[in-house]
């Protein structure tokens, strides 16, 4: 087992004198670098000091004075990582210069900035709204932009007690539903088209052949399509069945989740954090309690680590065997292996549900420790599972899929990304591994207990549809391994650190906490101004910055090719649009 | 079989002699024996919903039982919209033109909070809150998310509605057009909805109150 | 040889096949309909048929289950009912997606806050079923419900007559967490009653 030494501290104050500093305010940390030699600096910090993946970018709005842009980038061998910022006034038009030229990983997240704070990103190849459309007034992440519904800055809202005579949020609206317009605003004037920027975006052509004119050929997957897998949309340039150009149009399923956040008490996030990747509620509750614990700085209870870790790789081997099925769908192979699929995820819900009290949603962490101890016979009923039903499973798929002739045909040799892009583009996860680098957050930077557990990164090197599946396998197997381990080990004793309270202190500052969730590196970037309201929460979703590389992953394939590679990338809209 | 006797039960009496040969029925009865019991839903789903009906289509929940297993990718084959999760103002366009498209009759389930009335994420800037300001629902179905087995629940209970209804007064089968157009929103500033124009020209002018905490 | 991964592939499906009527001959009689059976069809060990044949058979819920909270008054000697809630506000205070809403009553003569909610809404449109009212109630005034079959015509907000449950039927769905309820409770008394006691003397 290795273990991960801070090696070297980064000098960036002797590196760039007087254009990086170090973050001085109380809780914070990383550099503050200049806004004019941003470009530099981020270049350096690939190049020469190897942090190669960046892992996310975030606004950040200190009103009244100044927005910030947080940078965050690791190495993809292992160990911690970089946080620096860049400030600028708050005043229109801000601007900072764009680092997707050096992290192409960057385009979506520098857009969303764009979208909901109104930050400019100069140099930008594509600059539009991302998750609202063209056309929407205002850019909702600023402190100072109010929602239709906008009751109070913080929650708990006073109109709830003492006197909390029941009144829809409706009627406290002007419009009597969740709307408003500017001042004097005509509804019949609206002339914009908020589709043709998309249109424009994409390449088109027109050929003449031998005679024959072809010309190019638009097709709009979703945002109602059965093979994106919820409300995705992608906007595709067709020449015959191969794809010429594509872009992916999302927002469908944008439910505000860090507007909201930033309103919630601390605890009150953690079930939004459910509803996040729906599939993995309880790896969604690590990543957030783990932010807000190191902001706490306290300790989680040594049962309930290991109840996390069962809890998660449980999580996680549901996920890869719905993916299984689902992949299968998207081939062709109508249903049956998604339904059996489905058994094995039923038994894992029944867990859940008898532990947390749901199936999905599980609201199961608490800021030190977890909510409830497992029920009498739930141990057993897992000890079951994973030494005997999962196992012969994961065999069963092996026997049912893996030498399927007309399977392999599909899916081998279709590449869907070398492990150099996936760098660049900031893929983590299953794809990124099935590429040949060996990146798991459990082992590159290990929180709560994993290092304890002996287990492999499960890694493939083709790279293509065919490795991407069968990682998922790999994965699911290391996973049953890892909770063979801890269902040995787990301790008796206190499954919570804390008392039990609904209002926890978080001392200023910010923290990121970032776990290996079954689709990528899941992050949650929390700031805390000592309130009981954290002042950001931002959540550094793994569908999000894997669906940065789709164009570069699908253009030049089939448009069947397609839907099976949007299958492999694991794509949940949940966390994809917040 | 429970539905056999439903559909044997007219109000007549039969005479025992000839229970075991005669059986009689309305027309209405039949026809909706026959329509509750092949309701296709529209493979649709939004958010975290979605994923327990996709359970409930799955092993365990088995949706074949009631003849809706067929879930139809294209509004045209189905009957029924089954909106599971969040409604978005971005998406709220493309529910109401595949509404429009689906022929009748058709039937809308409001599954879960969010799409019953806005749900957790009701004060959030780009949610409806609830379906029903723009498409009639016919069944809500409390819960975040609703279990596969209450899903079925609401089914049934949607079963019941079409139980009620009769082959005379169905509004497919009166004078005019055969199936309700609804206007499709449009996305300005905000959330447009075309049949409320005026009202929102003549709202938008009135001079901006201060945020009033109304304490009603 | 060409084909054999499909023929591999194809022997998975026929051993489901099979394996539907070899469980069902092994649990002849006894594998529907029958808690044993249910029990059986969500062991590790099940093979065959999986479903569960709602609504003519249901799946037990856990007792943790949670779906929509409900509020819990006792029986009073004379049939009144004796409603928990002491209209604290924590619930309303801790609710992620605020959809409590609670009227405090006041003595109408001093004018001081009563024990005793006047008006109590949920609304089980914006509810996300995520527990934290009933975990952090320090009364037990309100707990998760077990009933999923509440699908309506029309939108659901609860009121107080909606939301008030008999503690027997929290008894009934919750045996476990009732009966450590109940000692807690009971403990809290007796040490309260001592104390007075003790000050008394």
């Amino acid at each position: 087992m290795t273990t991960l030494v801070e090696t070297e501290t980064l000098d960036l104050a002797a590196r760039f004198p007087g254009s990086a500093a170090v973050d001085t305010r109380p809780g914070y940390s990383g550099w503050i670098v200049n806004k004019d030699r941003l470009v530099e600096v981020a270049t350096a910090l690939r190049d020469e000091f190897g942090y190669d993946l960046l892992s996310h970018v975030t606004g950040v709005d200190y009103f009244p004075d100044k927005m910030e842009v947080v940078y965050n980038a690791y190495k993809t061998t292992g160990g911690p990582g970089v946080l620096f910022k860049v400030q600028v006034p708050r005043l229109d038009p801000i601007e900072v210069p764009s680092v997707t030229p050096i992290w192409p990983g960057a385009e979506f997240q520098e857009r969303e900035i764009w979208d909901l704070y109104g930050i400019k990103f100069t140099n930008h190849p594509d600059l539009r709204r991302i998750l609202m459309w063209e056309g929407f007034e205002g850019h909702p992440l600023r402190k100072d932009w109010h929602e239709p519904f906008y009751e109070e800055d913080f929650k708990p809202l006073k109109s709830r007690w003492p006197d909390g005579k029941y009144v829809s949020a409706e009627d406290k609206n002007p419009y009597k539903d969740n709307l408003q317009f500017p001042q004097n605003f005509d509804p019949a004037k609206v002339t914009l088209d908020g589709e043709a920027p998309l249109y424009d975006t994409l390449q088109k052509y027109t050929t003449v052949d031998a005679g024959i004119k072809t010309d190019h050929i638009i097709v709009n997957m979703g945002p109602q399509h059965p093979s994106t897998h919820g409300v995705f949309r992608a906007a595709v340039v067709l020449d015959g069945e191969t794809i010429v150009s594509l872009k992916p149009v999302m927002g469908y399923l944008h439910r505000n989740h860090e507007k909201i956040g930033e309103r919630n008490t601390f605890l009150q996030n953690m079930p939004y954090t459910d509803r996040l990747d729906y599939f993995n509620s309880m790896s969604n509750n690590w990543g957030y309690s783990l932010a807000v614990e190191k902001l706490m700085n306290i300790k989680v209870a040594e049962r309930a680590e290991y109840l996390r870790v069962i809890m998660a790789e449980l999580s996680r081997i549901q996920n890869h065997l719905i993916l299984i099925g689902m992949l299968l769908n998207d081939l062709g192979a109508y249903f049956t292996p998604a339904l059996y699929a489905f058994e094995e995820r039923e038994l894992i819900l029944d867990i859940f549900e008898a532990t947390s009290g749901t199936r999905m949603m599980c609201n199961y962490h608490r800021f030190g420790g977890v909510s409830r101890d497992l029920p009498e016979g739930v141990l057993e009923k897992i000890r079951g599972l994973v030494e005997d039903r999962l196992p012969r499973k994961a065999d069963e798929f092996d026997r049912l899929l893996t030498e399927n002739e007309i399977f392999i045909s599909r899916m081998k040799g279709v590449k869907v990304i070398d492990g150099e892009d996936a760098i660049k583009y900031s893929v983590t996860g299953p794809v990124l591994r099935a590429a040949g680098i060996p990146y798991d957050v459990r082992r590159a930077q290990p929180y709560g207990i994993y290092d304890r557990f002996d287990f492999d990164v499960a890694l493939r090197h083709g790279g293509d549809l065919y490795d991407n599946y069968l990682i998922r396998l790999d994965e699911i197997r290391q996973s049953i391994r890892i909770l063979q381990q801890a269902v040995k080990q787990i301790p008796d004793g206190p499954i919570n650190s804390q008392k039990p309270q609904y209002q926890v202190r978080v001392p200023a500052g910010e923290a990121y906490g970032r776990i290996e969730a079954p689709k990528g590196e899941l992050g949650y970037y929390v700031i805390s101004t000592g309130k009981p309201n954290p002042w950001r929460y931002h959540v550094r979703a793994p569908s999000f910055m894997n669906i940065t590389a789709l164009e570069k992953m699908c253009v030049g394939k089939k448009i069947a090719d397609f839907v099976v590679i949007l299958g492999v990338l694991d794509i949940v809209l949940g966390e994809l649009d917040r | 079989m429970t539905d056999n006797k439903e559909l044997n039960s007219p109000g007549y009496e039969i005479p025992e002699d000839l229970q075991h040969a005669v059986s009689i029925t309305t027309i209405d009865r039949l026809y909706n024996w026959g329509r509750r019991w092949s309701v296709w839903p529209m493979m649709f789903g939004l958010a975290c919903c979605a994923i327990e009906m996709i359970a409930a289509q799955a092993a365990r929940y088995d949706l074949a039982r009631f003849g809706m297993e067929v879930m139809r990718p294209s509004p045209r084959q189905s009957d029924l919209m089954i909106v599971a999760g969040t409604v978005t103002k971005k998406m709220i366009p493309a529910i109401v033109r595949l509404y429009n498209q689906m022929p009748e009759p058709k039937y809308v389930i409001a599954m879960g909070a969010c799409a019953s009335g806005g749900g957790p994420f009701k004060e959030g800037y780009n949610v409806v809150a609830g379906v029903d300001k723009f498409v009639p629902v016919d069944v809500y179905i409390p819960g975040c998310p609703p279990t596969p087995q209450a899903l079925t629940a609401g089914l049934m209970k949607l079963q019941e509605k079409i139980d009620k209804e009769s082959i005379r007064k169905v509004r497919w089968y009166q004078k005019g057009a055969d199936s309700v157009e609804l206007p499709i929103p449009v996305l300005g500033p905000d959330l447009m909805d075309p049949r409320r124009y005026n009202e929102i020209r003549v709202l938008a002018a009135k001079p901006a109150e201060p945020a009033t905490e109304s304490k009603a | 040889m060409y084909g054999k991964g499909i023929i591999k592939g194809l022997g998975v499906t026929l051993k489901h096949f099979v394996d539907t009527y070899l469980d069902d001959i092994q649990w002849w009689g006894r594998r529907y309909y029958k808690t044993g059976g249910i029990a059986h069809r969500s062991s590790k060990d099940t093979r065959g048929i999986f479903t569960v044949q709602y609504p003519e058979e249901k799946l037990p819920v856990p007792e943790e289950f949670r779906y929509v909270p409900f509020l819990v008054y006792d029986e009073g000697a004379d049939g009144k009912k004796e409603v928990r809630c002491t209209s604290c506000g924590i619930c309303a205070k801790v609710c992620p997606p605020q959809c409590i809403w609670i009227v405090r009553s006041n003595d109408p003569q001093t004018g001081r806050p009563v024990p005793e909610p006047t008006e109590f809404y949920i609304d089980a449109d914006i509810c996300m079923n995520c527990g934290f009212c009933a975990e952090y109630c320090p009364f037990d005034a309100i707990i998760m419900d077990h009933d999923y079959e509440i699908a309506s015509y029309q939108r659901n907000v609860f009121n107080m007559q909606k939301l008030l449950k008999p503690a027997s039927y929290y008894r009934s769905i919750r045996p476990l967490n009732y009966q450590r309820n109940d000692e807690e409770r009971k403990a809290k008394e007796a040490a309260k009653a001592a104390k007075a006691e003790a000050s008394a003397s």
